[in-house]
C-alpha cells in the first residue's frame, strides 16, 4: 500500500515537473536560439576579411596556382610559433623577378600575417619566418611578379594549442 | 608605453664567395603583443609589435618585410642575398611607435 501513494505522488511530482520544465522551455529556446545561430552568422564574418584581403590584392587579375612553395609543418603542436618558408620559382633578374609575397592565415583574428618585399639583388625568391596560428587553418601565400602576374599556394596547418589567447 | 626592442642578432655564413646566394638569418627580442589579449582586469592589452624590417646593402634596400600581429614573439626572419662584392649590411627594425633599432654587419669575402 505504501507503494501506491508514493507512485501517485511520484507521478504528480513528475507531472508538476513536466509542467515546470515545459514552462521555461520557450524562454530556454529563445536563449538557445541566438547561441545556435551565432556560428552560422560567425562563419561569413570570419570568411569575409580573408576574401576581402585577397580581392584587394587581386583586383581584376587572374590568381593562378603554382610557382609558389609554402613549407609549414602539417601539425603544429604550438600555434604560438609555427615555422614558415615561402619560395617562388623565379630567375630574380631585373626583367623577371618576384616583387611581393603576401601571407595570410584565413582563420586568425586578423588574416594578414606578413608582406615580403623582394628585389633581384636577393638572387633567389625566398623568405623564412615564424608565425602564430589561432587554430587549425590554411596558410596562403600569394606572389606578385614584376609583370603583375599573381601565383598562390595554400597549406593546411593543424594546430594543437592555439597561438592567440596567450 | 611601447616595450623595448631587444638586442638584434644577425648571422651570415662563415665562408662567403662572390656569385653565391647566401642566407641571412635575423632574430630580435620583442614581445609582439597582438592587441587581442586581455589583462587580469579584462582590459585589452594594446597592440605593440615590430611592424617593419628592412635590409640594406651599401645603402640600398634589397629586402623588406611588413609584419602583422601574427608574427611570433622575437621575430625570426631569414632571406637570401646574392653576393657581388664586399660591403656593409644595415638592418632596421621599426615598432608601432615608430622607434627604430639598427645593426650593421660587414660582408667580407673569403
Amino acid at each position: 500500500m505504501a507503494i501506491q501513494p508514493t507512485r501517485r505522488s511520484m507521478l504528480a511530482l513528475a507531472a508538476g515537473g513536466i509542467a515546470v520544465s515545459l514552462a521555461p522551455l520557450p524562454a530556454a529556446a529563445q536563449l538557445a536560439a541566438p547561441t545556435q545561430a551565432a556560428p552560422i552568422q560567425a562563419a561569413p564574418i570570419q570568411a569575409a576579411p580573408i576574401q576581402a584581403a585577397l580581392d584587394r590584392i587581386r583586383g581584376t587579375r587572374a590568381l593562378r596556382e603554382g610557382r609558389v612553395t609554402l613549407r609549414a609543418p602539417n601539425i603544429a603542436e604550438n600555434g604560438n610559433t609555427v615555422p614558415l618558408n615561402i619560395s617562388v620559382e623565379s630567375p630574380m633578374t631585373a626583367a623577371d623577378h618576384v616583387k611581393t609575397i603576401y601571407v595570410f592565415a584565413d582563420k586568425n583574428p586578423t588574416p594578414e600575417v606578413a608582406v615580403f618585399h623582394l628585389t633581384p639583388a636577393m638572387g633567389r625568391a625566398s623568405a623564412d619566418t615564424r608565425i602564430r596560428l589561432g587554430q587549425t587553418q590554411d596558410v596562403i601565400a600569394i606572389a606578385e611578379m614584376n609583370d603583375g602576374s599573381l601565383f598562390m599556394a595554400r597549406a593546411e596547418v593543424k594546430v594543437t594549442i592555439g597561438g592567440c589567447g596567450g | 608605453m611601447a616595450s623595448p626592442i631587444g638586442q638584434p642578432r644577425v648571422r651570415l655564413p662563415a665562408q662567403i664567395r662572390v656569385g653565391e646566394v647566401i642566407e641571412i638569418r635575423s632574430l630580435i627580442s620583442h614581445i609582439m603583443e597582438t592587441g587581442q589579449r586581455r589583462d587580469a582586469a579584462g582590459a585589452i592589452i594594446p597592440r605593440d609589435i615590430i611592424k617593419r624590417f628592412e635590409a640594406k646593402f651599401d645603402g640600398q634596400t634589397f629586402f623588406a618585410m611588413d609584419l602583422a600581429a601574427a608574427i611570433s614573439a622575437n621575430p625570426y626572419i631569414a632571406f637570401p642575398f646574392k653576393v657581388e662584392k664586399a660591403g656593409s649590411f644595415e638592418f632596421i627594425w621599426t615598432n608601432d611607435a615608430g622607434e627604430e633599432r639598427k645593426t650593421t654587419t660587414e660582408l667580407r669575402l673569403s
